[in-house]
């Protein structure tokens, strides 16, 4: 009775893998990705899933790993995420928030980051609110550094998780029209998606307010739309972004009664959307400011896949990363 | 460096034959089907499990489950700086609490991949037993390991290789023994 299920199994899955091998030492974002690279930790996210779904939800392949959380910045779904990742892999996982650290004493980033080195961790993995503070620490240390998101420029694991999830539910990635909507500006999700999207032939288009268009964004290849409206019926998928209220002193918009009105997604708007169309959104949400909660929690919606996918992605980023030496 | 064939051990009747006899083996020993699943180490092992499953479909007239175990994050060698292999798939969608596991493997040799499956394995569940299916047993074993239904014995020197071809796979069915030339 159980037969119809093991029907499905593939048994050439592993024949299809891309014949490349990780060579890099560290993530720091998406834009220094090649394809084969992206789809290299898709596929091995692809494997780390089912683990989670396991009765016993761990494997002993990093055992005796450190992985470090240094986070600058406040997170709940990223900093767990990861946390949970190394778990899973039963590497040790040591979390550092700066409120409690010395960094309230005033230590250097710098120096935060040689003294963790000098414990002999395994992966650092950094979260800051300056772009390119953990590609500063890769120049200076030797162990692997894992980008958690620095300021507004890049954000690769949550567009790794993104893509993962599109793929898995849409079944490819090349050919998609993807939309991404709200404060592009100031946001790193934005960037890396920009960049995973179209390095694996989707298609991106961006919608927001005027004021949170960057100069020249359309040399990276995107199209810019003026209102959510005009592109959504065309739309595979829908990524709502946060409104950054922490990154920005106002005057981007003058209500955010008027920002939901005129740049929030809603059942009103969803009537318009295509058959299947994938709604996401990288948490956490303003519900009822970028996003109503209707469509948040609605049939649509893939936002808490994102969440589970995003363990399995990390998983396979410090396998790749921490995982034997080359 | 590489490697040549050197002998045929097992060409693709003998093959046969001897999956027909070890599945009739599994069953007379497990008393039939019940509680029965069998789950394929992969590569080679998921190719002769989807096969055994077929002759006890025609025995018994009934499927039993089949699942893919992949040992490469349960390795013993992993830590030792080994390049990183690719990490296939685990496919076990039933449970495996109490249930009679065959584990399937093409060849046996130092045991320590079915050590890496067998902690797999009850990270799914408590099985009632598991036993060990085995195409070729090559001997040289390197932990307490053993099968319990061998397809053939074969005496061969450490620095030889065994492989087993799959039809599956593209190629003619056939298990030989190479040979490191310089």
């Amino acid at each position: 009775m159980n037969a119809p299920q093991a029907e499905k199994i593939n048994l050439n899955q592993t024949s299809n893998q891309p014949k490349i091998k990780w060579k890099r030492k560290d993530l720091l974002g998406i834009a220094e990705l090649d394809p084969a690279e992206i789809e290299l930790i898709l596929n091995t996210a692809e494997s780390f899933k089912e683990i989670s779904s396991r009765e016993i939800k761990k494997v002993p392949t990093l055992r005796g790993k450190t992985v470090i959380n240094l986070f600058f910045e406040p997170s709940t779904r990223t900093r767990t995420s990861f946390e949970i990742a190394a778990k899973r892999l039963s590497a040790d996982a040591v979390n550092i928030s700066t409120s409690t650290s010395s960094v309230v004493k005033g230590e250097t980033l710098i120096d935060t980051a040689k003294n963790l080195e000098a414990m002999n961790p395994d992966c650092i993995v950094i979260r800051h609110s300056a772009s390119g503070a953990p590609h500063l620490l890769a120049r200076l240390m030797k162990v692997p550094i894992i980008n958690a998101g620095d300021g507004a420029h890049e954000h690769p694991t949550q567009a790794l998780l993104d893509l993962f999830t599109v793929r898995e539910k849409l079944g490819h990635l090349a050919g998609l029209k993807i939309v991404i909507a709200g404060d592009i500006l100031h946001s790193r999700v934005a960037r890396s998606n920009i960049f995973g999207f179209l390095k694996m032939g989707a298609e991106v288009h961006l919608t927001g307010p005027r004021t949170m268009r960057p100069p020249e964004i359309e040399k990276l290849g995107v199209c810019w739309h003026t209102s959510l409206k005009e592109i959504i019926p065309e739309a595979d998928v829908i990524m709502m972004l946060r409104l950054q209220l922490e990154r920005q002193e106002g005057g981007f918009f003058p209500t955010l009664r008027e920002y939901s009105r005129l740049f929030g997604l809603n059942m009103e708007l969803m009537k318009e959307t295509k058959p299947g169309v994938l709604i996401m959104h990288p948490g956490p949400i303003n519900r009822g400011v970028e996003i109503s909660p209707e469509v948040a929690d609605g049939p649509f919606s893939v936002i808490l896949d994102q969440v589970t996918n995003g363990v399995a992605v990390r998983m396979a980023l410090l396998y790749l990363l921490v995982g034997g030496t080359e | 460096m590489k490697l040549i064939e050197k002998e045929i051990i097992m060409d693709k009747e003998e093959i046969e034959r001897t999956l027909l006899r070890l599945t009739h083996e599994i069953l007379e020993r497990n008393k039939g089907i019940k509680d029965l699943v069998l789950i394929g180490i992969r590569t080679g092992g998921v190719y002769l499990a989807e096969r055994m499953r077929a002759k006890i479909t025609t025995i018994e007239k009934a499927q039993v489950p089949l699942g893919i175990i992949d040992i490469t994050l349960y390795r013993d060698d992993f830590a030792t700086g080994l390049p990183r292999p690719l990490v296939g798939k685990t496919e076990i969608p039933f449970p495996l609490k109490d249930k009679k596991v065959i584990l399937i493997d093409d060849v046996l040799y130092t045991g320590r991949t079915v050590r890496a499956a067998m902690d797999a394995l009850i990270d799914f569940g408590r099985p009632k037993f598991i036993q060990l299916a085995v195409l070729i047993d090559r001997g040289h074993r390197e932990l307490p390991i053993q099968a319990d239904y061998v397809g053939k014995k074969v005496t061969t020197l450490p620095e030889e290789d065994v492989q087993v071809y799959f039809r599956e796979a593209g190629e003619e069915d056939r298990a030989v023994i190479r040979v490191r030339v310089s």
